[in-house]
């Protein structure tokens, strides 16, 4: 191993299980959500962008949107909307002006528990999805502050567990209980899936694209990260975009113990982390040599014990400064630092 | 279940109980460390009630001492059980007490595994598979309609 983590920071407040960290766009504000029903906003004191002081507080507590468990939270780009996803079947959009919040929409259609929310890369699309096996697309008029669903994707045959965007463009990945992980994209006015890719043999519970969008990292159940090449991004394979089709190029086994709960590919040093059952957060670096298409990937660091019980997410600050957080049952937020040795 | 409602089980096999387990000399003992041993864990499952039968999970055999692994080192514990018969449709709530029952009992550091004893259920690969997806556990037990049914399966009689 040639990388360090080091623990910069550990906070408390929860009241219960973190289950999800979300960075704001600029990197200085650190978002959690959890058990106890309520979202926490961290940030430093310090004037410089660091980010990396000890002096750590809790700037804003946001409790009543939620009656039950807020699963996960998701910054929008412009860094001014937060939005989260509830067990209590609704979606929530708050609306920050210094750094005080207040929840301006509640997105309701949803039949059971709301396991995930993500924005897409231009602000203008919300992607929600839920135990009730659906994922929903709604289009945001950020004037009236009015949300459209556009698309109600039913293709998962159980439980949806994470939707992501791609970077750049209007695509959409979710993963389910079903193993499977679908691509969504929208043709001649119509949300659709255009890919399913099958390969984990348990649960997938998270789903990361890398900077250029061409590839896809899972995590899953059967404690193995998966690799995913789209093999013709452009869609030029008849000029259809629903040519696309996405490969296993790579499988990590052997390293996790437990369920890997959550997996982030930071968009600048290109590292993966990956968070788990077994208490433990792994970094891993592709090699420089071999191929595109056959990559391989070394572990750079491993912590043991990274928090007392499972850890449920893990986000590299979008400043591509090496900071990493990660949340967990032992209702702790922790900071960590990565560097090269 | 409520009265009138069809058994899934009508005429269930009583089995014998454990005796209690004998109490020795370094039990009072504090300069002897203590690990959690399967007996101990056992102990704290063997009185869960059945949900339709008025005995506990030990009398319709459907959880046995043999069926505990525990390493106290490892922070692991792993539960067979047994549904009284392969269709058995309180299998999952029978597992979902076994596992409640242990994560308010257990210290937080253990990982704990509930699981049917392979062949013994037609649904054994998605009673499981349900039983260690702890999202849905953590959604389940936040229905209080739920938590009332476990929470009577956990009560004593």
């Amino acid at each position: 191993m040639r990388g360090n983590l080091e623990n910069v920071a550990s906070l408390t407040g929860h009241l219960d299980r973190v289950w999800h960290v979300s960075w704001n766009p600029d990197g200085k504000l650190l978002t959690s959500c959890g058990g106890d029903k309520t979202i926490r906003v961290w940030g430093t004191h310090s004037k410089s962008n660091e980010g990396q002081g000890s002096d750590w507080t809790c700037k804003a507590v946001l409790q009543d949107g939620h009656s039950r468990t807020v699963r996960r939270i998701s910054w929008s780009p412009c860094g001014s909307l937060l939005a989260s996803a509830s067990f209590d079947g609704t979606t929530c959009i708050w609306s920050q002006k210094n750094a005080e919040f207040e929840c301006i929409t509640t997105l309701e259609g949803h039949e059971n528990e709301v396991k995930s929310v993500c924005w897409s890369p231009s602000g203008s699309l919300l992607a929600t999805c839920s135990r009730d096996k659906s994922v929903w697309i709604w289009e945001v008029d950020h004037e009236d502050d009015d949300y459209q669903c556009v698309g109600v994707l039913s293709v998962h045959t159980q439980d949806v567990k994470n939707v992501c965007w791609h970077p750049h463009k209007e695509v959409l990945a979710s993963c389910s209980y079903d193993n499977t992980i679908k691509i969504f994209q929208e043709e001649d006015d119509d949300w659709c899936c255009v890919c399913t890719l099958t390969g984990h043999e348990a649960t997938v519970w998270g789903i990361s694209f890398d900077k250029t969008g061409t590839r896809l990292a899972s995590c899953s159940d059967d404690n193995t990260v998966k690799i995913w090449q789209d093999c013709n991004p452009d869609g030029q394979d008849g000029g259809s975009s629903r040519k696309t089709s996405w490969k296993c190029i790579c499988t990590l086994s052997g390293y996790h113990t437990r369920t890997i709960y959550d997996i982030d590919w930071c968009k600048h040093s290109g590292l993966l982390a990956t968070c788990s059952g077994d208490d433990t957060i792994h970094v891993f670096q592709e090699n420089s040599v071999g191929s595109s298409y056959k990559p391989g990937f070394s572990l750079m660091a491993c912590v043991t014990n990274a928090h007392s019980e499972d850890i449920n997410s893990i986000r590299w600050n979008p400043n591509g400064d090496g900071f990493l957080a990660s949340c967990g049952d032992d209702g702790f937020v922790k900071v960590w630092k990565y560097s090269q040795c | 279940m409520e009265d009138g409602e069809r058994l899934d089980n009508v005429n269930p096999t009583i089995h014998k109980r454990l005796p209690d387990r004998e109490i020795t000399a370094d039990d009072d003992n504090d300069d002897v460390a203590d690990k959690i041993d399967a007996r101990e864990i056992f102990d704290l499952i063997r009185h869960i009630n059945d949900p339709e039968h008025p005995y506990s999970l030990e009398d319709l055999n459907v959880v046995s001492h043999s069926q505990v692994e525990v390493n106290d080192e490892e922070n692991r514990v792993k539960i067979m059980f047994t549904p009284t018969i392969p269709h058995c449709s309180m299998a999952t709530l029978i597992g979902l007490s076994i596992r409640v029952k242990l994560i308010r009992s257990l210290p937080p550091r253990f990982k704990v595994d509930v699981k049917i004893t392979p062949g013994s259920h037609a649904s054994e690969e998605a009673v499981n598979k349900q039983l260690a997806d702890k999202e849905r556990v953590a959604a389940a037990l936040e229905n209080n309609h739920l938590l009332e049914v476990v929470n009577q399966c956990l009560a004593v009689s």
